[in-house]
């Protein structure tokens, strides 16, 4: 049979750059494969030898002790997979509160380090070379001993307006919860909507007669207004649960810890130092003849910022900036040093009490894995949202 | 400060020993000890008078000198052990994945630890019982009294779920503050951060001898809490060696009650006609064949730590810094609990 057209390359020959290519994955895949059936199996084979229990059902016995602070009650009675809750909790508490703190006072310093004014420049460059140079423990450590070390004993609080300050931590009135608050918040609902229609209007006004209205003052006054006229509705309830001087420390209201304003504070302003760089560059990236352009249609240099630049910059901010949300998780681990009850602390105590070490230190792994990955997403989420139309 | 990563990473790096390791045989411990010459010996990072390490690094305490006494009895010299300090956490790890051959660092013996971490309780070097330590001027007369306070604790022993139960038991709501390491719970408790600091008994007289600035500012309470039997562990599965230490423990404390000590060891094993001298010291029956170690074993441990009642008053009692009372660690025959079983 004769044939002007070439033979068929055979797809199946090891002359077939796709064929190696899959051969090499496979045995790649088999072989990470038999390295992780390997450590397990060796590992549980040995903790049987040894006679080392392992398993997580320990997760649904009494934990037994108890944890300092949590948002909820814990009571020491409750099973070790609520402590590890508790722990996750606490941990997620500081890591969310230090992740706006720090977005916010990063941007500040990072848009400072623009400024016309020598003194401010100068202020946010040396803020930021000295919190990113020093290690984040040494800070936790640093904060915690100025906190338990200068601060008055609980007998001789601090006392600023109705807050008092001490070794215990600080101390704050909280409101008692009754159904007048309820009140606020049906306030707060239309409030919403007034606001978001009003705000509609505003943007279509100033598109069609390019009168700029207010559109972010006016409208929250709107939604502020809205729940005290509910709050006001439902009774004008007043009554907080205050704190006072104990006999050795401040009792009632409500109280954060030494040790939860320390990690709080050592990580907001560690992280910040990175988060004003990363600000610093995006803003840098904008091409100069932006800035200018904004400047000849008459905005001024605070409208350039917000309208021209930062929107531009915020494309080059994210992905460095997502790293530093994932570092400021990460670092939250370190609490542990400070007696914050974090999920390692937590984990720390399972460990010792059940003597489950490899079960408990996967737990931690999970943990922080699965909230780097959550963040991680919802950024890139962000990020694609943010990033430029291009038309 | 980078040690407490450090410490961290060891904990890890213990757990992922397990992971990789082969699974150890029986008897291979004497075997591993005689062939490197040292006993690898875990012990804490700094509790004076039971594990410390002074100025010029030189290791001292009753938990030391257990070790001490172990070597002497398998090697024949009490200076060839290697000390690795342990933290709360990594004690257990470490001694299940070989990197110590015992775990001589105030341990209490519970169920739990006996029972699923694969290790075993040897005998009891010291009996103890957590207490509670405030300052004087704070006027707390009575742990009774410590409702709804902070308590500062170290984590990874026994003492939180026993500060827990007494706190449940007596409805006083105590909040602990848990610290990774001894050194971190003891400056929050001196820096007014918690009320009170608690451990066991003997810890709160090391502390406050060692760690506060006038040891008598600070007040321990009279509530003991918790039984405490504190002893060295080893690993499963090594019945030899298991055997090694504990009776090397049982023959320093039947020294002690049958008068052999560090001075008079060598006259005694010379002249004593007494046969329950004579088998301790190795002089008629060779008790240590019997053990895998040489004739002479016990008089080697005798005069390199003295026996049972010179190393406790030595490290922790009423004449040392510590100045604790001998008590339940008395010889059963004088009102304590140290009753050795016979060397024979």
């Amino acid at each position: 049979m004769t044939s002007n057209t070439p033979p068929k390359k055979n797809n199946w020959s090891w002359r077939s750059q796709a064929f190696r290519g899959l051969i090499y994955q496979v045995i790649a895949i088999a072989a990470i494969a038999g390295v992780v059936w390997f450590l397990a199996h060796n590992t549980l084979t040995n903790m049987r030898v040894r006679g080392i229990q392992s398993g997580f059902d320990f997760l649904s016995q009494a934990a037994g002790f108890d944890i300092g602070e949590s948002l909820y009650p814990f009571d020491s009675a409750q099973p070790y997979w609520q402590a590890f809750l508790v722990g996750v909790t606490n941990t997620l508490r500081v890591a969310v509160l230090g992740i706006i703190l720090a977005t916010v006072l990063g941007t500040l310093l990072g848009v400072g380090r623009f400024s016309r004014n020598a003194l401010v420049r100068g202020l946010c460059l040396s803020y930021v070379e000295a919190f990113r140079n020093i290690p984040v423990l040494l800070q936790l450590l640093l904060w915690y001993v100025i906190l338990t070390e200068v601060l008055p004993a609980s007998s001789e609080a601090w006392v600023l307006g109705p807050l008092f300050l001490s070794k215990g931590g600080l101390n704050f009135p909280i409101p008692v919860w009754g159904t007048g608050q309820l009140w606020a918040a049906y306030g707060l609902l239309p409030g919403l909507l007034l606001g978001w229609a009003y705000r509609q209007w505003a943007v279509k006004q100033f598109e069609a007669t390019g009168k700029a209205g207010s559109m972010v003052i006016l409208p929250a006054l709107i939604v502020l207004l809205a729940s005290v006229a509910g709050w006001a509705l439902g009774g004008a309830p007043t009554e907080f649960n205050r704190p006072f001087k104990g006999d050795f420390s401040i009792e009632n209201g409500g109280a954060l810890t030494p040790e939860f304003l320390a990690v709080l504070m050592g990580l907001t302003l560690y992280t910040a130092s990175f988060i004003a760089e990363v600000v610093r560059g995006g803003i840098a990236s904008v091409a100069r003849g932006q800035g200018e352009a904004a400047s000849a249609l008459g905005l001024n240099k605070a409208q350039e910022m917000r309208l021209v630049m930062l929107p531009q910059a915020l494309r080059v901010i994210i992905p460095p900036l997502t790293n530093q949300y994932l570092n400021l998780t990460k670092n939250s681990s370190l609490a542990v040093a400070i007696g914050y009850p974090d999920v390692v602390s937590i984990a720390n105590t399972a460990l010792n009490q059940t003597g489950r070490a490899v079960e408990c230190i996967s737990i931690v792994m999970l943990v922080y894995l699965s909230t780097s990955l959550g963040t991680a997403l919802l950024m890139n989420w962000y990020n694609s949202r943010s990033a430029i139309k291009e038309r | 400060m980078r040690s407490s990563k450090v410490k961290a990473l060891a904990v890890v790096a213990a757990a992922l020993g397990i992971l990789v390791t082969v699974p150890a045989q029986a008897g291979k411990t004497l075997d591993g000890i005689k062939a490197r010459g040292q006993v690898v010996c875990g012990v804490n990072t700094g509790l004076a008078g039971f594990g410390a390490a002074d100025s010029s690094g030189k290791w001292g305490g009753l938990d030391v000198d257990m070790c001490r006494a172990m070597a002497a009895a398998t090697l024949g010299d009490a200076e060839k052990v290697k000390y690795v300090p342990l933290n709360a956490q990594q004690r257990f790890t470490a001694l299940q994945s070989g990197e110590v051959d015992v775990l001589s660092r105030n341990t209490t013996f519970t169920l739990t630890r006996d029972a699923s971490l694969g290790l075993n309780s040897t005998m009891v070097t010291y009996y103890d019982g957590q207490g509670f330590m405030v300052p004087a001027k704070s006027k707390i007369k009575s742990a009774k009294q410590l409702k709804g306070q902070t308590v500062c604790v170290q984590s990874g022993t026994t003492t939180e779920k026993n500060l827990t139960d007494y706190s449940k038991a007596n409805g006083l709501n105590i909040k602990p503050v848990v610290f990774e390491k001894l050194e971190a719970a003891e400056n929050a408790y001196f820096t007014g951060r918690c009320i009170a600091y608690t451990t066991d008994a003997s810890g709160l007289a090391s502390t406050r001898n060692k760690v506060a600035k006038d040891p008598k500012d600070h007040v321990i309470l009279p509530e003991l809490i918790s039984k405490e039997p504190l002893g060295p562990m080893v690993r499963r599965g090594d019945d030899e060696w298991f055997a090694i230490v504990k009776w090397t423990i049982y023959g320093l404390i039947e020294a002690e009650e049958y008068g052999i000590n560090q001075a008079n060891v060598d006259a005694l094993k010379a002249t004593s006609k007494d046969p329950v001298v004579q088998r301790i010291l190795g002089t008629s029956e060779d008790t240590g064949k019997l053990l895998g170690l040489s004739k002479d074993w016990m008089a080697n441990a005798i005069k390199a730590t003295g026996n049972y009642g010179e190393i406790f008053e030595r490290n922790v009692g009423p004449k040392s810094p510590l100045g604790l009372p001998r008590g339940l660690n008395n010889q059963w025959n004088k009102g304590g609990l140290m009753y050795a079983y016979p060397v024979r």
